[in-house]
């Protein structure tokens, strides 16, 4: 704020000083235009520090991204150009295919706990007439929470040998299993613990969107003779469309990035988990450094994910 | 639209007979299953801290401590440093915070209100930002942190390299921006002819008005610093430096630290989240109610 003080006053004396200048109509038009540069000049005082921000470490790093998916980069001598091969050698990677056929099964997994859940415990908990305070606190706690918090405690709770899953499990005689050690839960367990911890946004977010449905066509379907699930199929659904939808392309965007996960529960090596993010990891900040291979598995995210983006940006953008 | 509040299921189904007895079913399941869902995890954690590690390495789980031992957070807090950590974290997020909100509501009142050329466009291109998933910059943002152009210099391992970039939040200044749009000119015309220049008729006229969404944009920018993992995990490799999230991640990866002892570290991690959700939960879902119904 200080930076911005001096400047500012210093254009409001230049202005109204031109303006007290005697002379015809030409010298008036001349003053309205200072003036008109004076505030301008204020305006991007004010926006100095955001613009700088923005181009520092939003503008900047997308093309620097772009240009270093071309480039063979160690940062010791110059980068030198290579054309396409960043892109052939993330495509040869027998990783490649791995890694994105896992976080789809993980965007998968994620969507059908993630999406159904939400919406029922929303639907039910919305015709409570007692204690909705409670189930609101209760089901965004786990949101709350440092990500790293729930992952490190559900690894307690997935242990095979003294967690408390499997306890519970062997306890009413059903089988256990080895959750996040084993191939074929490894994946699983990583979505039921981001269910855990992030379905309380989504609840939330449908609790506003049901107590925005007028009552009156509920009423009026009750009175056309239509049952609870006549009327959630008739009612609901349609007007929770747009929300629905908005969600579910936030859901995709997010999910499609994850990393904490896989990361501190399975590991950044295990085949079975590796997903976009945690191969982008390796590839730039395990033993090789390789942030050319990087940057061009980030663009190749980048153009997937920016179509879920521009998708629910227009429809948002729309809605206003 | 008239006053007829009533949702799915009619006031009068949910008082008759039947439907009263499974309403109170489904009430005082949802109950339970919400308990034992949301809340026991956090028990677990709690009392786990103050198990003894051998009681943690039996193979049926209790769900009482047999010997309670509170000092375990003592342990945790001198043995891994966790006052460090949390002192760190707070101190990026408040730091964090500040600067989010001077740069954000600057770039937000010179856009809704001083309105300069090509002012849509730099809107535009802080918005497009918004298109850019987080994942798709981590490693040309942390190149850029790891060498600032221009400025040159080195960011890594210092707050900045968490602040800076943080004041880049193209939502918060959406968020401003809409909310001063809805500030009447008028009222900054009339004080202005006093002469009250553009800081102080922020200060005094828009800003007191704002006092609701700058809250929000608060506690949200607090929440969100708090949680963050993967970029303080990059661009903070320095042990001193690091975040409780990363600093745990890392210990529990060494191996060396004691189950107890983790269950304190997560358990310390989580309460100052807990205690500002109890606070202001009010604001934080009220909040994420708006966004919801405005898109």
């Amino acid at each position: 704020m200080t930076v911005i003080a001096p400047q500012s006053s210093a254009a409001v004396t230049r202005g109204t000083g031109r303006a007290d200048a005697p002379g015809g109509p030409g010298s008036a038009r001349a003053a309205r235009l200072r003036r008109r540069i004076g505030d301008n000049l204020q305006a991007y005082a004010f926006l100095a520090a955001g613009l700088l921000c923005f181009a520092l470490f939003s503008w900047y790093p997308l093309v620097k991204g772009i240009i270093l998916s071309f480039q063979q980069d160690n940062f010791v001598t110059d980068p030198i150009w290579v054309g396409m091969d960043n892109y052939t050698a993330v495509l040869d990677d027998p990783l490649f295919a791995t890694a994105w056929l896992n976080t789809l099964e993980f965007t998968g997994l994620a969507l059908l706990f993630g999406f159904a859940v939400p919406f029922v415990l929303a639907l039910v908990i919305n015709e409570f007439r007692h204690a909705k305070g409670f189930f609101r606190f209760a089901v965004y706690l786990p949101v709350m929470l440092p990500p790293i918090v729930s992952v490190l405690l559900w690894q307690y709770f997935y242990d095979p040998g003294n967690g408390l899953f499997n306890a519970l499990l062997s306890g009413v005689g059903l089988p256990t299993s080895d959750w996040n050690q084993s191939p074929k839960m490894a994946m699983v367990s990583l979505v039921l613990v981001s269910t855990w911890s992030n379905m309380g946004g989504a609840t939330i977010m449908y609790l506003a969107g049901l107590a925005g449905i007028p009552g009156e066509l509920y009423e009026a379907a009750e009175l056309d003779g239509a049952t609870v699930w006549q009327r959630v199929r008739h009612v609901t659904f349609p007007q929770m469309r747009f929300i629905m939808l908005v969600l579910l392309l936030l859901q995709i965007v997010a999910t499609m990035q994850v990393f904490i996960e896989p990361f501190q529960l399975t590991g950044t090596t295990n085949p079975e988990t590796i997903t976009v993010m945690v191969l982008i990891y390796r590839y730039a900040f395990t033993i090789n450094h390789d942030f050319g291979m990087a940057a061009a598995m980030s663009v190749l995210l980048f153009i997937v994910l920016g179509a879920f983006s521009a998708l629910y940006l227009r429809l948002t953008r729309k809605a206003d | 639209m008239s006053s007829l509040t009533r949702s799915l299921i009619s006031d009068a189904d949910l008082r008759r007979g039947r439907g009263r007895l499974i309403y109170r079913l489904v009430l005082g399941a949802m109950a339970v299953a919400f308990v034992l869902a949301f809340i026991f995890p956090l028990y677990w954690m709690v009392t786990g801290a103050m198990k003894t590690p051998i009681e943690l390495a039996q193979p049926s789980p209790t769900l009482w401590p047999t010997e309670w031992h509170p000092e375990t957070y003592l342990e945790a807090w001198r043995r891994l440093e966790i006052g460090r950590y949390l002192a760190n974290t707070a101190f990026y997020a408040l730091g964090g915070w500040l600067i989010q909100l001077i740069v954000d509501v600057a770039a937000a009142y010179a856009l809704s209100k001083l309105r300069p050329i090509l002012g849509n466009v730099v809107l535009g291109g802080m918005l497009a930002s918004l298109m850019l998933p987080a994942a798709a910059l981590l490693v040309p943002a942390y190149l850029t942190v790891a060498e600032v152009p221009i400025f040159g210099g080195n960011l890594l391992n210092t707050p900045w390299a968490l602040w800076l970039p943080g004041a880049a939040n193209a939502f918060n200044i959406y968020v401003l921006k809409r909310f001063f749009d809805q500030i009447p000119n008028d009222l900054l015309d009339s004080a202005g002819i006093d002469g009250a220049g553009r800081l102080r008729l922020l200060w005094h006229i828009i800003l007191p008005l704002s006092r609701p969404v700058l809250a929000v944009v608060s506690i949200f920018a607090i929440i969100g610093s708090w949680k963050d993992f993967l970029w303080p995990l990059l661009v903070l490799q320095e042990a001193e430096s690091q975040t409780i999230s990363v600093a745990l991640s890392r210990l529990a990866s060494t191996g060396r630290v004691t189950n107890n002892e983790m269950f304190a570290g997560l358990a310390i991690a989580s309460i100052p989240m807990v205690v500002i959700f109890m606070v202001f939960q009010r604001s934080i879902l009220n909040g994420l109610s708006a966004g919801a119904l405005k898109g």
